[in-house]
Protein backbone atom coordinates (compact mmCIF):
# COMPACT_ATOMS: atom_id res chain seq x y z
CA UNK A 1 0.00 0.00 0.00
CA UNK A 2 1.59 3.22 -0.92
CA UNK A 3 1.86 5.90 1.71
CA UNK A 4 -0.62 8.15 0.85
CA UNK A 5 -3.00 5.17 1.70
CA UNK A 6 -1.58 4.60 4.96
CA UNK A 7 -2.30 7.82 6.64
CA UNK A 8 -5.95 9.05 5.56
CA UNK A 9 -9.52 8.68 6.09
CA UNK A 10 -11.80 5.53 4.79
CA UNK A 11 -13.72 7.98 2.84
CA UNK A 12 -10.29 8.86 0.62
CA UNK A 13 -9.82 5.55 -0.21
CA UNK A 14 -9.73 4.17 -4.03
CA UNK A 15 -12.81 2.36 -4.74
CA UNK A 16 -11.66 -1.53 -3.43
CA UNK A 17 -8.31 0.16 -2.41
CA UNK A 18 -7.24 -0.06 -6.18
CA UNK A 19 -3.96 2.38 -6.95
CA UNK A 20 -4.01 4.37 -9.63
CA UNK A 21 -0.95 6.23 -9.39
CA UNK A 22 1.28 3.59 -10.80
CA UNK A 23 4.89 3.13 -9.87
CA UNK A 24 4.48 4.35 -6.03
CA UNK A 25 5.95 1.91 -4.40
CA UNK A 26 9.01 3.59 -3.49
CA UNK A 27 6.82 5.74 -1.30
CA UNK A 28 6.03 2.84 1.60
CA UNK A 29 8.27 3.86 3.95
CA UNK A 30 9.28 -0.16 5.17
CA UNK A 31 12.18 1.03 6.82
CA UNK A 32 9.58 1.57 10.51
CA UNK A 33 9.88 -2.51 9.80
CA UNK A 34 13.28 -2.73 11.39
CA UNK A 35 14.77 -3.60 14.76
CA UNK A 36 17.88 -3.76 13.88
CA UNK A 37 19.77 -1.17 10.97
CA UNK A 38 22.87 -2.00 9.22
CA UNK A 39 25.90 0.25 9.87
CA UNK A 40 29.05 -0.40 7.59
CA UNK A 41 32.40 0.56 9.25
CA UNK A 42 34.45 2.28 6.59
CA UNK A 43 37.72 1.68 7.70
CA UNK A 44 37.21 -1.73 7.16
CA UNK A 45 34.97 -1.57 3.79
CA UNK A 46 36.78 -2.96 0.34
CA UNK A 47 34.02 -1.48 -1.78
CA UNK A 48 33.25 -4.83 -3.22
CA UNK A 49 29.63 -3.81 -3.44
CA UNK A 50 28.28 -7.32 -2.11
CA UNK A 51 25.82 -5.54 0.19
CA UNK A 52 24.62 -3.97 -2.74
CA UNK A 53 24.29 -7.02 -4.63
CA UNK A 54 22.51 -9.27 -1.94
CA UNK A 55 20.17 -6.74 -0.53
CA UNK A 56 16.47 -7.42 -1.43
CA UNK A 57 15.39 -4.27 -1.04
CA UNK A 58 17.72 -2.02 -3.47
CA UNK A 59 18.44 -0.06 -0.11
CA UNK A 60 22.44 0.26 -1.09
CA UNK A 61 23.87 2.97 -3.24
CA UNK A 62 26.91 3.82 -4.43
CA UNK A 63 28.43 7.55 -3.39
CA UNK A 64 30.61 9.22 -4.67
CA UNK A 65 33.88 8.08 -2.44
CA UNK A 66 32.75 4.63 -4.04
CA UNK A 67 31.52 3.73 -0.50
CA UNK A 68 27.87 1.93 -0.40
CA UNK A 69 25.68 3.73 1.78
CA UNK A 70 22.25 2.50 3.02
CA UNK A 71 18.89 4.02 2.60
CA UNK A 72 16.94 3.31 6.03
CA UNK A 73 13.71 4.97 4.25
CA UNK A 74 13.33 1.11 2.82
CA UNK A 75 15.84 -1.09 4.62
CA UNK A 76 13.86 -3.43 6.93
CA UNK A 77 16.90 -4.73 8.76
CA UNK A 78 16.80 -8.19 7.34
CA UNK A 79 20.89 -8.67 7.94
CA UNK A 80 21.72 -10.38 4.54
CA UNK A 81 24.22 -7.44 3.50
CA UNK A 82 25.87 -8.12 7.17
CA UNK A 83 25.27 -11.61 6.81
CA UNK A 84 27.08 -11.57 3.43
CA UNK A 85 30.14 -8.81 4.02
CA UNK A 86 33.23 -11.18 3.04
CA UNK A 87 35.16 -8.34 5.51
CA UNK A 88 32.58 -8.29 8.12
CA UNK A 89 32.26 -4.17 7.71
CA UNK A 90 28.46 -4.09 8.75
CA UNK A 91 27.30 -4.56 11.84
CA UNK A 92 23.60 -4.95 12.93
CA UNK A 93 22.91 -2.10 15.51
CA UNK A 94 19.71 -1.95 17.95
CA UNK A 95 16.97 0.32 16.76
CA UNK A 96 16.02 2.28 20.25
CA UNK A 97 12.78 2.86 18.95
CA UNK B 1 -44.83 -7.28 -24.05
CA UNK B 2 -43.90 -10.08 -21.97
CA UNK B 3 -44.69 -13.44 -23.03
CA UNK B 4 -45.88 -15.88 -20.47
CA UNK B 5 -44.19 -19.16 -21.16
CA UNK B 6 -43.98 -22.83 -19.18
CA UNK B 7 -40.41 -23.04 -18.55
CA UNK B 8 -37.97 -25.28 -16.33
CA UNK B 9 -36.97 -22.36 -13.85
CA UNK B 10 -33.38 -22.84 -14.51
CA UNK B 11 -33.60 -22.59 -18.09
CA UNK B 12 -35.43 -19.19 -17.85
CA UNK B 13 -33.08 -18.14 -15.61
CA UNK B 14 -30.49 -18.57 -18.23
CA UNK B 15 -32.51 -16.89 -20.39
CA UNK B 16 -32.63 -13.84 -18.03
CA UNK B 17 -28.56 -13.74 -18.02
CA UNK B 18 -29.11 -14.01 -21.64
CA UNK B 19 -31.43 -10.69 -21.67
CA UNK B 20 -28.86 -8.77 -19.54
CA UNK B 21 -26.32 -8.62 -22.55
CA UNK B 22 -23.69 -10.48 -20.29
CA UNK B 23 -20.16 -10.68 -21.74
CA UNK B 24 -18.36 -13.48 -19.67
CA UNK B 25 -19.66 -16.72 -18.19
CA UNK B 26 -17.61 -18.52 -16.20
CA UNK B 27 -19.21 -21.64 -14.41
CA UNK B 28 -18.27 -25.44 -13.81
CA UNK B 29 -21.57 -27.71 -13.46
CA UNK B 30 -22.69 -29.02 -9.95
CA UNK B 31 -25.90 -30.19 -9.40
CA UNK B 32 -28.25 -28.65 -8.77
CA UNK B 33 -27.21 -25.51 -10.79
CA UNK B 34 -26.30 -27.39 -13.84
CA UNK B 35 -28.99 -26.49 -15.91
CA UNK B 36 -28.17 -23.18 -15.81
CA UNK B 37 -25.18 -22.50 -17.28
CA UNK B 38 -25.64 -26.02 -19.73
CA UNK B 39 -28.35 -23.49 -21.62
CA UNK B 40 -26.56 -20.37 -20.86
CA UNK B 41 -23.11 -22.52 -22.92
CA UNK B 42 -25.57 -23.48 -25.59
CA UNK B 43 -26.49 -19.98 -26.18
CA UNK B 44 -23.48 -19.07 -26.58
CA UNK B 45 -22.89 -22.13 -28.66
CA UNK B 46 -25.57 -21.43 -30.99
CA UNK B 47 -24.82 -17.65 -31.29
CA UNK B 48 -27.65 -16.53 -29.65
CA UNK B 49 -25.48 -14.90 -26.39
CA UNK B 50 -22.98 -13.13 -27.44
CA UNK B 51 -20.97 -13.47 -24.68
CA UNK B 52 -17.34 -15.51 -23.63
CA UNK B 53 -18.27 -19.04 -22.38
CA UNK B 54 -14.82 -20.35 -20.12
CA UNK B 55 -15.38 -23.76 -18.86
CA UNK B 56 -13.24 -23.49 -16.04
CA UNK B 57 -11.69 -26.45 -14.18
CA UNK B 58 -13.03 -25.47 -10.33
CA UNK B 59 -15.11 -23.03 -8.63
CA UNK B 60 -12.36 -21.23 -7.58
CA UNK B 61 -11.11 -20.21 -11.20
CA UNK B 62 -14.99 -19.64 -11.90
CA UNK B 63 -14.58 -16.52 -9.61
CA UNK B 64 -11.19 -16.26 -10.14
CA UNK B 65 -11.86 -15.49 -13.86
CA UNK B 66 -15.27 -13.73 -13.07
CA UNK B 67 -13.25 -11.34 -11.03
CA UNK B 68 -10.61 -10.69 -13.70
CA UNK B 69 -12.97 -9.93 -16.55
CA UNK B 70 -15.08 -7.72 -14.12
CA UNK B 71 -11.66 -5.48 -13.31
CA UNK B 72 -11.23 -5.22 -17.63
CA UNK B 73 -15.16 -3.75 -17.74
CA UNK B 74 -16.59 -6.59 -18.67
CA UNK B 75 -20.54 -7.90 -17.39
CA UNK B 76 -19.80 -10.64 -15.72
CA UNK B 77 -22.02 -14.01 -14.62
CA UNK B 78 -21.49 -17.19 -12.36
CA UNK B 79 -23.62 -19.62 -10.65
CA UNK B 80 -22.91 -22.72 -8.37
CA UNK B 81 -24.34 -24.85 -5.51
CA UNK B 82 -22.95 -26.00 -2.07
CA UNK B 83 -19.06 -27.64 -2.77
CA UNK B 84 -18.62 -25.80 -5.77
CA UNK B 85 -19.73 -22.46 -3.34
CA UNK B 86 -17.09 -23.85 -0.84
CA UNK B 87 -14.63 -24.23 -3.41
CA UNK B 88 -15.36 -20.88 -4.61
CA UNK B 89 -15.81 -18.90 -1.10
CA UNK B 90 -12.37 -18.05 -1.28
CA UNK B 91 -12.44 -15.97 -4.32
CA UNK B 92 -15.58 -14.40 -3.05
CA UNK B 93 -14.53 -12.08 -0.36
CA UNK B 94 -11.97 -10.44 -2.99
CA UNK B 95 -14.80 -9.76 -5.19
CA UNK B 96 -16.62 -7.62 -2.84
CA UNK B 97 -13.34 -6.17 -1.60
CA UNK B 98 -12.41 -4.88 -4.46
CA UNK B 99 -16.31 -3.86 -5.42
CA UNK B 100 -16.68 -5.87 -8.51
CA UNK B 101 -20.57 -6.05 -9.54
CA UNK B 102 -20.19 -9.64 -10.80
CA UNK B 103 -23.90 -11.46 -10.65
CA UNK B 104 -23.99 -15.22 -9.40
CA UNK B 105 -27.08 -17.89 -8.79
CA UNK B 106 -26.52 -19.80 -5.84
CA UNK B 107 -29.14 -22.91 -6.48
CA UNK B 108 -28.83 -23.87 -2.88
CA UNK B 109 -28.20 -27.43 -1.53
CA UNK B 110 -26.96 -28.92 1.41
CA UNK B 111 -23.19 -28.88 1.91
CA UNK B 112 -21.37 -32.68 2.88
CA UNK B 113 -21.01 -35.05 4.88
CA UNK B 114 -22.95 -37.31 4.48
CA UNK B 115 -22.95 -36.01 0.40
CA UNK B 116 -26.46 -34.56 -0.23
CA UNK B 117 -27.60 -32.84 -3.62
CA UNK B 118 -30.68 -31.91 -2.17
CA UNK B 119 -32.20 -28.36 -1.03
CA UNK B 120 -30.87 -26.56 2.21
CA UNK B 121 -29.89 -23.12 2.95
CA UNK B 122 -26.23 -24.57 4.22
CA UNK B 123 -24.51 -23.00 1.27
CA UNK B 124 -26.38 -19.44 1.25
CA UNK B 125 -25.50 -19.57 5.15
CA UNK B 126 -21.84 -20.07 4.86
CA UNK B 127 -21.94 -17.27 2.19
CA UNK B 128 -23.52 -14.68 4.54
CA UNK B 129 -20.35 -13.06 5.50
CA UNK B 130 -18.79 -12.25 2.38
CA UNK B 131 -19.91 -8.85 1.86
CA UNK B 132 -22.02 -9.77 -1.36
CA UNK B 133 -25.79 -8.40 -1.96
CA UNK B 134 -28.15 -10.91 -1.58
CA UNK B 135 -31.53 -12.02 -2.10
CA UNK B 136 -33.67 -15.25 -2.27
CA UNK B 137 -36.42 -16.17 -4.62
CA UNK B 138 -39.66 -18.00 -3.55
CA UNK B 139 -40.60 -18.88 -7.16
CA UNK B 140 -39.78 -19.16 -11.29
CA UNK B 141 -40.78 -15.56 -11.61
CA UNK B 142 -38.84 -14.34 -8.67
CA UNK B 143 -35.92 -16.22 -9.40
CA UNK B 144 -35.98 -14.35 -12.92
CA UNK B 145 -36.60 -11.05 -12.46
CA UNK B 146 -34.29 -11.43 -9.06
CA UNK B 147 -31.45 -11.68 -11.51
CA UNK B 148 -32.13 -9.03 -13.95
CA UNK B 149 -32.41 -6.61 -10.96
CA UNK B 150 -29.04 -8.04 -9.35
CA UNK B 151 -27.56 -6.17 -12.48
CA UNK B 152 -29.10 -3.11 -12.08
CA UNK B 153 -28.17 -2.99 -8.37
CA UNK B 154 -24.54 -4.66 -8.27
CA UNK B 155 -23.48 -2.22 -11.36
CA UNK B 156 -25.01 1.21 -9.83
CA UNK B 157 -22.20 3.95 -8.91
CA UNK B 158 -23.88 4.00 -5.28
CA UNK B 159 -23.30 0.41 -5.05
CA UNK B 160 -20.68 -1.39 -7.14
CA UNK B 161 -21.20 -4.85 -5.44
CA UNK B 162 -21.02 -8.67 -6.72
CA UNK B 163 -24.67 -9.29 -6.04
CA UNK B 164 -25.68 -13.22 -5.19
CA UNK B 165 -29.63 -14.49 -5.79
CA UNK B 166 -30.42 -17.52 -3.93
CA UNK B 167 -32.93 -19.78 -5.23
CA UNK B 168 -33.77 -23.54 -3.65
CA UNK B 169 -32.17 -26.33 -5.90
CA UNK B 170 -34.48 -28.89 -7.63
CA UNK B 171 -37.52 -27.66 -5.60
CA UNK B 172 -37.55 -24.11 -7.45
CA UNK B 173 -34.33 -25.01 -10.00
CA UNK B 174 -36.17 -27.84 -11.45
CA UNK B 175 -39.89 -26.71 -11.64
CA UNK B 176 -41.48 -26.06 -14.89
CA UNK B 177 -43.49 -23.26 -13.88
CA UNK B 178 -45.64 -20.48 -15.97
CA UNK B 179 -43.03 -17.12 -16.54
CA UNK B 180 -43.04 -14.11 -17.96
CA UNK B 181 -40.29 -13.63 -19.83
CA UNK B 182 -39.32 -9.86 -20.30
CA UNK B 183 -38.40 -8.98 -23.80
CA UNK B 184 -35.13 -7.62 -24.95
CA UNK B 185 -36.11 -4.21 -25.43
CA UNK B 186 -37.61 -4.03 -21.95
CA UNK B 187 -34.41 -5.32 -19.73
CA UNK B 188 -32.00 -2.94 -21.81
CA UNK B 189 -34.38 -0.06 -20.93
CA UNK B 190 -34.24 -0.96 -17.49
CA UNK B 191 -30.47 -2.15 -17.43
CA UNK B 192 -27.89 0.46 -19.13
CA UNK B 193 -24.39 -0.71 -20.31
CA UNK B 194 -21.92 -1.51 -17.53
CA UNK B 195 -19.38 1.98 -17.14
CA UNK B 196 -16.85 1.00 -14.81
CA UNK B 197 -15.70 3.37 -12.67
CA UNK B 198 -12.10 2.20 -11.96
CA UNK B 199 -10.98 -0.77 -14.35
CA UNK B 200 -7.91 -2.48 -16.02
CA UNK B 201 -6.28 -0.51 -19.11
CA UNK B 202 -2.87 -0.55 -20.10
CA UNK B 203 -3.11 2.84 -21.42
CA UNK B 204 -4.02 4.20 -17.42
CA UNK B 205 -2.63 1.65 -15.30
CA UNK B 206 -4.37 0.36 -11.79
CA UNK B 207 -3.12 -2.26 -9.28
CA UNK B 208 -6.35 -3.86 -7.87
CA UNK B 209 -5.94 -5.87 -4.23
CA UNK B 210 -2.67 -4.73 -3.22
CA UNK B 211 -1.54 -5.38 0.19
CA UNK B 212 -3.79 -4.04 2.87
CA UNK B 213 -0.76 -3.11 6.23
CA UNK B 214 -2.31 -2.50 9.26
CA UNK B 215 -3.18 0.90 8.83
CA UNK B 216 -5.59 1.00 6.31
CA UNK B 217 -7.15 -2.79 6.44
CA UNK B 218 -9.60 -1.14 8.97
CA UNK B 219 -10.53 1.86 6.66
CA UNK B 220 -10.99 -0.75 3.99
CA UNK B 221 -13.06 -2.27 5.71
CA UNK B 222 -15.22 0.31 6.80
CA UNK B 223 -15.80 1.86 3.35
CA UNK B 224 -17.14 -1.89 2.19
CA UNK B 225 -19.62 -1.53 5.52
CA UNK B 226 -20.63 1.63 4.53
CA UNK B 227 -21.16 1.25 1.10
CA UNK B 228 -22.57 -2.53 1.86
CA UNK B 229 -25.09 -0.33 4.43
CA UNK B 230 -26.11 1.95 1.83
CA UNK B 231 -27.16 -0.47 -0.94
CA UNK B 232 -30.10 -0.99 0.46
CA UNK B 233 -32.13 1.81 -0.37
CA UNK B 234 -30.63 1.14 -3.97
CA UNK B 235 -31.79 -2.48 -3.69
CA UNK B 236 -35.00 -1.17 -2.81
CA UNK B 237 -35.24 1.70 -5.42
CA UNK B 238 -34.15 -0.48 -7.89
CA UNK B 239 -37.48 -2.79 -7.64
CA UNK B 240 -39.99 0.49 -7.45
CA UNK B 241 -38.37 1.06 -11.02
CA UNK B 242 -38.81 -2.71 -12.23
CA UNK B 243 -42.30 -2.38 -10.67
CA UNK B 244 -43.14 0.24 -12.95
CA UNK B 245 -41.70 -0.90 -16.15
CA UNK B 246 -42.73 -4.61 -15.61
CA UNK B 247 -45.69 -4.82 -13.25
CA UNK B 248 -44.36 -6.95 -10.85
CA UNK B 249 -43.40 -5.03 -7.26
CA UNK B 250 -40.80 -6.39 -4.62
CA UNK B 251 -39.87 -5.68 -1.29
CA UNK B 252 -37.09 -6.38 1.12
CA UNK B 253 -39.99 -8.31 3.81
CA UNK B 254 -43.05 -9.70 1.66
CA UNK B 255 -45.72 -10.94 4.08
CA UNK B 256 -49.10 -12.67 3.84
CA UNK B 257 -52.18 -12.03 6.61
CA UNK B 258 -49.32 -10.81 8.85
CA UNK B 259 -50.97 -7.47 10.19
CA UNK B 260 -53.66 -8.59 12.96
CA UNK B 261 -51.38 -12.27 13.72
CA UNK B 262 -50.36 -13.47 16.67
CA UNK B 263 -48.22 -16.01 15.67
CA UNK B 264 -46.08 -15.11 12.41
CA UNK B 265 -44.37 -17.81 10.31
CA UNK B 266 -40.81 -16.62 9.54
CA UNK B 267 -39.47 -18.01 6.52
CA UNK B 268 -37.16 -17.76 3.36
CA UNK B 269 -37.55 -19.07 -0.30
CA UNK B 270 -39.51 -21.58 -1.69
CA UNK B 271 -40.91 -23.20 1.29
CA UNK B 272 -42.65 -19.95 2.12
CA UNK B 273 -45.69 -20.69 -0.72
CA UNK B 274 -46.15 -24.41 1.41
CA UNK B 275 -46.42 -22.41 4.54
CA UNK B 276 -48.86 -19.72 2.76
CA UNK B 277 -51.61 -22.84 2.74
CA UNK B 278 -50.47 -23.90 6.40
CA UNK B 279 -51.37 -20.23 7.30
CA UNK B 280 -54.49 -20.36 5.25
CA UNK B 281 -55.63 -23.64 6.80
CA UNK B 282 -55.48 -22.51 10.07
CA UNK B 283 -57.31 -18.95 10.14
CA UNK B 284 -59.66 -21.05 8.50
CA UNK B 285 -59.81 -22.86 12.21
CA UNK B 286 -59.92 -19.66 13.96
CA UNK B 287 -56.17 -19.04 14.44
CA UNK B 288 -54.64 -15.68 14.25
CA UNK B 289 -51.64 -16.74 11.69
CA UNK B 290 -49.41 -14.62 9.55
CA UNK B 291 -46.33 -14.84 6.96
CA UNK B 292 -43.31 -13.10 6.72
CA UNK B 293 -41.19 -13.98 4.33
CA UNK B 294 -37.31 -12.32 4.07
CA UNK B 295 -36.49 -11.42 0.29
CA UNK B 296 -33.26 -9.61 0.98
CA UNK B 297 -30.96 -11.40 3.29
CA UNK B 298 -27.99 -9.03 2.92
CA UNK B 299 -27.63 -6.21 3.84
CA UNK B 300 -30.72 -7.45 6.52
CA UNK B 301 -33.59 -4.97 6.04
CA UNK B 302 -34.02 -4.29 10.14
CA UNK B 303 -36.52 -2.03 9.99
CA UNK B 304 -38.59 -3.24 7.37
CA UNK B 305 -38.69 -6.85 9.31
CA UNK B 306 -39.49 -5.65 12.80
CA UNK B 307 -42.40 -3.90 11.35
CA UNK B 308 -43.45 -6.89 9.84
CA UNK B 309 -43.27 -8.30 12.76
CA UNK B 310 -44.01 -6.08 15.65
CA UNK B 311 -47.36 -6.80 16.26
CA UNK B 312 -47.12 -10.66 17.07
CA UNK B 313 -46.68 -12.83 20.54
CA UNK B 314 -45.25 -15.99 18.70
CA UNK B 315 -42.52 -16.45 16.23
CA UNK B 316 -42.13 -19.30 14.90
CA UNK B 317 -38.59 -19.13 12.66
CA UNK B 318 -37.80 -21.40 10.08
CA UNK B 319 -33.60 -22.28 9.68
CA UNK B 320 -32.61 -24.46 6.97
CA UNK B 321 -28.95 -24.58 8.03
CA UNK B 322 -27.20 -26.01 10.97
CA UNK B 323 -25.47 -23.82 13.81
CA UNK B 324 -24.41 -26.34 15.61
CA UNK B 325 -24.47 -25.63 19.32
CA UNK B 326 -25.57 -22.18 18.94
CA UNK B 327 -28.17 -20.06 20.21
CA UNK B 328 -30.25 -20.87 17.21
CA UNK B 329 -30.01 -21.05 13.90
CA UNK B 330 -28.60 -18.05 11.61
CA UNK B 331 -31.95 -16.85 10.46
CA UNK B 332 -33.25 -16.77 14.00
CA UNK B 333 -30.01 -15.41 15.35
CA UNK B 334 -30.27 -12.36 13.55
CA UNK B 335 -34.11 -12.03 14.70
CA UNK B 336 -33.55 -12.78 18.12
CA UNK B 337 -30.97 -9.82 18.44
CA UNK B 338 -33.11 -7.44 16.15
CA UNK B 339 -36.34 -8.06 19.00
CA UNK B 340 -33.63 -7.54 21.82
CA UNK B 341 -32.69 -4.12 20.68
CA UNK B 342 -36.13 -3.25 20.27
CA UNK B 343 -37.33 -4.53 23.55
CA UNK B 344 -39.93 -6.85 22.28
CA UNK B 345 -40.48 -9.72 24.11
CA UNK B 346 -41.97 -12.30 21.57
CA UNK B 347 -42.06 -16.30 22.58
CA UNK B 348 -39.77 -17.09 19.56
CA UNK B 349 -39.69 -20.69 18.31
CA UNK B 350 -36.81 -21.55 15.85
CA UNK B 351 -37.18 -24.87 13.73
CA UNK B 352 -34.43 -26.72 11.60
CA UNK B 353 -36.56 -28.11 9.38
CA UNK B 354 -35.69 -29.28 5.53
CA UNK B 355 -32.10 -29.95 5.92
CA UNK B 356 -30.45 -31.82 2.65
CA UNK B 357 -33.94 -32.18 0.74
CA UNK B 358 -36.27 -33.23 3.68
CA UNK B 359 -39.78 -32.06 2.69
CA UNK B 360 -41.93 -29.36 4.95
CA UNK B 361 -45.46 -30.13 4.75
CA UNK B 362 -48.21 -28.35 5.39
CA UNK B 363 -48.76 -30.01 8.74
CA UNK B 364 -45.33 -29.44 9.59
CA UNK B 365 -45.80 -25.95 9.70
CA UNK B 366 -49.35 -26.25 11.26
CA UNK B 367 -47.50 -28.12 14.15
CA UNK B 368 -44.81 -25.75 14.77
CA UNK B 369 -47.37 -22.73 14.71
CA UNK B 370 -49.92 -24.84 17.43
CA UNK B 371 -46.55 -25.45 19.51
CA UNK B 372 -45.62 -21.77 19.68
CA UNK B 373 -49.57 -20.91 20.20
CA UNK B 374 -49.47 -23.17 23.31
CA UNK B 375 -46.16 -23.37 25.06
CA UNK B 376 -43.39 -21.45 26.12
CA UNK B 377 -40.21 -21.14 23.58
CA UNK B 378 -37.66 -23.62 24.73
CA UNK B 379 -33.95 -21.54 24.72
CA UNK B 380 -32.67 -23.96 22.25
CA UNK B 381 -33.61 -24.82 18.33
CA UNK B 382 -35.37 -28.16 17.33
CA UNK B 383 -34.62 -30.16 14.98
CA UNK B 384 -37.91 -31.37 13.44
CA UNK B 385 -39.16 -34.29 11.52
CA UNK B 386 -36.21 -36.39 13.00
CA UNK B 387 -37.16 -40.27 13.70
CA UNK B 388 -36.05 -41.29 17.38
Amino acid sequence: MAKETGIISWKELNLGVAITTPGNAAELRTGDWRSQRPETDQETCNKCSMCYIFCPDMVYSKNDEGFYVQNYYHCKGCGICAKECPVDAITMVQEEH
Amino acid sequence: MSKRVGMEVSIAVGEAVGLCNVDVVAAYPITPQTHIVEHLSEMVADGHLDAEFIPVESEHSAMSCCIGSTAAGARTYTSTSAQGYALMSEICYIASGLRLPIVMNVVNRALSAPISIWNDHSDMMMSRDTGWIQTIAENGQEAVDLTIHAYKVAEDPRVLLPFQVNMDGFILSHMIEPIYMPERSEVDAYLPPYKPVIRLDPQKPVTFGPVGMPDVYTEAKMAQDVAFKNSKAVVIEAWKEFGDKFGRYYKPVETYKAEDAETIIVTMGSLSETAMSAVDHLRDGGMKVGLARIRLWRPFPTEEFFDAIKGAKNLVVLDRAMNFAGDSGPVCMEIKSILFDRGHSANVFNFMAGLGGRDVTVQNFEEMVQKAATSKAPAAYEIINVRE
